[in-house]
């Protein structure tokens, strides 16, 4: 359905910042009258815990944050990783790598402390389960495969060394 | 504190005693959370898609709260006050914080040259925990964080932390003139406003592209656009060559970003495999939709890597392709103003109010787009609805 004009025109606010002047990002560099800053370069926070710094850039910058510090074997391929430049493949796939074992170290991180997460939880089954049960079936399905696929390779591998031995 | 906790691709908890956040420099401070909300970025991390997310951090960049402490070297705001908090992390003394980008500042996150800093966004966003939590720090406070004015309802206020921003700076960023045909590929929340920014421009004709139903009637109520469900209508390009006859949109806008369906090629390489930064199939018929001489407006976000585009057409085609993170700050007075006259609504796109509790739940609902689900504010158990 296409508008006539007369439609647009009716239309709360049609046109209300077609003049350029009234578009806040319009020019896109636009030298601030106030930006609430109060110094010329901000104060450095203190560094007291290990930071990874992309190297292209010269130094770590004045504030940053401090959520999560590098640990573990994703730690050790996280460091690694930011030995080359974002401009790398070096760089980008080592850190997706690390993402994935560190929701392994995690994993054992948590059951060691002894908390066993409750993964259908985590993942919101019941979501799933309350607004499509059939997606909700599906999942449950697809997780089932997803573990006794390969428990039953390793099973199968196991009982076939057992047998040679 | 409760907190959200990030544990995997698509698994997401709330802990229950993560440390309360501190102030780590003289301009910080700590927000006690009121709102805070989903967005659909948020689905890039839990999907697993972001490198560098690391296990155990809070996501949440659009939030609301009151100050409960302040840095020494804070000026702007007081104990008590009343903030809505941009989703950057800007300093307001870098060559680009000065310009008016704070999404693009030089002093907010060393571990990433091409994102400035923000808010529970990976490491590669600068590793600062988010606000899907009871409380949060808060950086630079004296740059950032806006008083909330006491006429401005709290459903508004948080949804002035991205969502209105980003998809006005899409519309922007699309140099809209009078009655020029604007396309806006994703009916989120961010296609929404860009959709409904896009008339406040001058728009002639508005139209919106996705394969949800429900979303592409929402959107045509609210911003009184054309809609097309582009699953029935074959090939996307063509269908809008047709209708603007064969020239193209003046305008195309890509609110949609690495999580697009409708390309089997792009879904398989960029999402399955990923072989690419996510499916580019948005920014794909953006730019294969534009007119000659039109202007693509990129706001969706891609990962890091890189994607297939085609880049021969935007040369042969002379089209002008722009794209960044919305600078916030800027927009906030103006769009502040919108509200009052009651050009823009906000609120009206909330469909679910979440107990910060259910989080696991409202993340999955969000991200299958169960229940109709457009936008999602979290409450925590703390605070009263």
């Amino acid at each position: 359905m296409e508008h006539t004009v007369d439609q647009y025109l009716k239309m709360k606010g049609w046109g209300v910042d077609a003049d350029p002047k009234n578009r806040p990002y319009w020019p896109i560099h636009k030298t601030q009258d106030n930006t609430g800053a109060h110094w010329i370069k901000p104060e450095k926070q203190k560094i007291d815990c290990e930071i990874l710094k992309s190297n292209e850039m010269p130094r770590i910058t004045a504030v940053f944050g401090t959520s999560v510090t590098p640990r573990g074997l994703s730690g050790v391929i996280r460091r690694i990783a930011y030995r080359y430049s974002e401009n790398q493949y070096r760089h980008w796939l080592p850190l997706l790598l690390a993402d994935r074992i560190d929701m392994v170290e995690g994993l054992l991180e948590d059951l060691l402390s002894g908390h066993v997460p409750n993964i259908f939880k985590e993942m919101g089954f019941g979501a799933t389960y309350k607004y499509n049960k059939k997606l909700y079936y599906q999942r449950v399905a697809k997780t089932a495969a997803f573990v006794a696929v390969p428990t039953l390779i390793l099973y199968f591998l196991l009982r076939r060394e057992e047998e040679k031995r | 504190m409760l907190a959200m906790n990030y544990r995997g691709p698509f698994r997401i908890r709330v802990d229950k005693n993560k440390p309360l956040p501190e102030i780590k420099h003289p301009n910080d401070s700590i927000v006690r959370v009121l709102r805070s909300c989903i967005c659909g970025s948020d689905l890039h991390l839990y999907r697993g898609r972001v490198p560098d997310t690391r296990i155990g951090m809070t996501f949440g960049h659009e939030f609301v709260g009151d100050v409960v402490d302040i840095g020494q070297s804070v000026q702007n705001l007081k104990i008590g006050d009343r903030v809505l908090v941009p989703f950057n992390v800007g300093c307001g003394s870098c060559i680009n914080c000065k310009q008016g980008l704070y999404g693009n500042c030089l002093e907010s996150n060393p571990m990433s040259a091409t994102c400035g800093g923000f808010f529970g966004y990976s490491h590669m966003g600068g590793g600062y925990d988010g606000g899907q939590a009871e409380y949060v720090r808060v950086p630079y406070s004296d740059v950032g964080p806006m008083i909330i004015p006491e006429d401005i309802d709290l459903d508004d206020a948080v949804l002035l932390t991205d969502v209105v921003p980003t998809g006005y700076q899409a519309a922007e960023m699309g140099e809209i003139k009078m009655g020029d045909t604007v396309v806006v590929f994703g009916a989120g929340p961010v296609g929404i406003f860009a959709a409904k920014s896009s008339w406040l421009l001058g728009a002639g004709r508005v139209i919106v592209i996705d394969c949800l139903d429900y979303r592409l009637e929402f959107v045509k109520n609210y911003a009184q656009c054309e809609v097309y469900n582009y699953l029935e209508m074959g090939d996307p390009v063509l269908f809008l060559k047709k209708i603007t006859d064969y020239i193209g949109a003046d305008v195309c806008i890509d609110a949609v970003g690495a999580e697009a369906t409708g390309n089997a090629m792009q879904s398989l390489t960029g999402k399955k495999l990923m072989l690419q930064a996510g499916a580019a199939t948005a920014l794909h018929w953006a730019i294969n939709s534009v007119k000659k001489g039109g202007v693509v407006s990129v706001v969706g976000v891609y990962g890091p890597t890189d994607n297939l585009i085609p880049i021969g057409n935007v040369v042969n085609k002379g089209i002008t392709l722009r794209g960044n993170q919305a600078s916030v700050k800027r927009h906030l007075p103006h769009l502040i103003e919108h509200i009052r006259a009651g050009r823009l609504n906000p609120k009206a796109i909330i469909t679910h109010r979440v107990p910060l509790d259910e989080i696991s739940d409202a993340y999955h609902v969000f991200s299958a787009k169960l229940d109709n689900c457009i936008k999602t504010v979290l409450i925590p158990p703390t605070v009263s609805y």
